[in-house]
């Protein structure tokens, strides 16, 4: 049976990994080959690298990153944040990197995800969704949640899909950062709509919340960043504990 | 000396990185010389069947990688790489693939397609493969006529072929170089073989 997936996620800025709440904060929090590898010793499933930077310099340096970890990690690893063009996806892969994660471009240009998913395979389109409720309906977010598309979530889920994504990373901004709990009711109707692999983000918080969007909340697999980055618990740990509430890992 | 035939996939890299972290010396090579002068090949897989082994013609590899796998020398098929030893497949029809075996590549009708994560592998036969979690992305799988080369098999809403064994081919539906330590464990033991 396909177990499911527990995904730490690592904000990368100028090549080193920044911590802190909703983007504010940020304080640099070492070299991310090292954390990586540290996730990876863990247990960890698979890997998210999401790249803040915000400058001319940045992919240089998301390209040795990629390069280095490719190197040494033999896990999956997705890399997003500001891809926008087929030869940016191009040269991520190259680089080493499995998946590639596209948000607010995907939004602008639909067709970005039809001329990628044809020219690499769908395997290592990710299309990431920022979602959060307006007016009892889910909306899509983009540029790091700062502007609305009026587009609703489901049906972009959808759309998405049609268009060739392999995988959808959704975001609920209602819950990230909160530690509350993962969004089970955003996560299973986006799941249930969709025949591709829905990955869960925003809220992880206890132990129970990741089981929960797990299984009510049918994600097919579960990232998190805090709990993870503040040691909280170790990926190990998650694993156990999903383990002994019967949902299937691999340990 | 290791070929990593190279038609446009996007993981031959990867399987570099896990051979030069495993001190292998490997090339990357569309070249049937390279096919013909190296001990080991490995046919690694991303894409689609029929981009596949419309490249392979292309470049003139297809008879090259029939003669190595006469030859006796190991060889080693990931993915696409497995599903290219046989027939045809549902995902491109009316493309031949290699023939090496019998049999056809169809689409999984149940569940999530592709199937992407890790699951667990049960060997079949006494070979390099042991029951582990392995790293899975597919959308197809292999249907053998001859049941005897089944190395592993693995449950994705039912049991597929996951592991092919016969004489010097070796050949799995997943990634072992995307599956951590058991994948690493994995490419050491067909290095050994």
């Amino acid at each position: 049976m396909l177990t499911k997936r527990i995904i730490p996620c690592l904000d990368v800025k100028n090549g080193q990994v920044v911590k802190g709440t909703s983007f504010v904060n940020l304080k640099y929090a070492g070299n991310p080959v090292k954390l990586a590898r540290n996730y990876y010793e863990d247990g960890a499933d698979e890997l998210v690298f999401l790249d803040i930077t915000a400058s001319y310099e940045k992919r240089k340096t998301i390209i040795d990153l990629v390069e280095k970890v490719a190197r040494q990690i033999f896990i999956p690893f997705t890399v997003g944040g500001g891809i926008s063009t087929i030869e940016d996806i191009r040269n991520l892969l190259k680089a080493g990197a499995d998946k590639i994660s596209i948000n607010t471009a995907a939004v602008n240009n639909p067709d970005l995800i039809k001329e990628a998913a044809e020219k690499f395979g769908s395997q290592c389109i990710v299309i990431a969704i920022d979602a959060k409720k307006v007016r009892n309906k889910w909306k899509v977010f983009v540029k790091g949640g700062r502007q609305s598309t009026g587009l609703d979530a489901i049906e972009w889920a959808k759309i998405v899909e049609k268009l060739g994504a392999g995988e959808i990373l959704l975001t609920s901004m209602d819950k990230d950062g909160t530690k509350e709990g993962y969004d089970l009711e955003l996560t299973i109707k986006i799941s249930e709509k969709v025949n591709i692999p829905v990955i869960a983000s925003g809220g992880a918080g206890s132990l129970e919340s990741i089981a929960y969007v797990l299984k009510e909340g049918k994600a097919d697999a579960a990232l998190a960043a805090s709990i993870f980055h503040y040691k909280k618990y170790s990926i190990k740990q998650v694993k156990r504990y999903l383990q002994t509430q019967g949902i299937e890992v691999r340990i | 000396m290791i070929a990593i035939i190279d038609y446009g996939a996007g993981n031959l890299k990867s399987v570099k990185n896990a051979l030069d972290y495993l001190n292998v010396d490997s090339i990357i090579t569309n070249k049937p010389e390279d096919i013909i002068k190296s001990d080991r090949i490995i046919l690694p897989g991303d894409g689609s069947f029929g981009y596949m082994m419309e490249n392979l013609e292309k470049n003139g590899l297809v008879n090259p990688i029939k003669n190595f796998i006469r030859s006796g020398k190991p060889f080693l098929g990931i993915c696409l790489g497995l599903q290219g030893l046989f027939e045809e497949s549902e995902e491109s029809p009316n493309v031949k693939g290699l023939s090496i075996f019998k049999g056809k590549v169809v689409r999984f009708r149940k569940g999530k397609v592709p199937q992407i994560g890790w699951n667990k592998i049960f060997p079949k036969k006494k070979t390099i493969f042991k029951e582990d979690f392995m790293y899975f992305v597919n959308s197809y799988y292999v249907v053998p006529k001859d049941n005897s080369i089944i190395a592993a098999t693995t449950d994705y809403n039912g049991n597929f072929v996951s592991s092919i064994k016969s004489n010097n081919i070796t050949a799995m539906q997943f990634h072992p170089e995307k599956s951590g330590k058991a994948g690493i464990e994995l490419l050491k033991r067909w290095l050994k073989c």
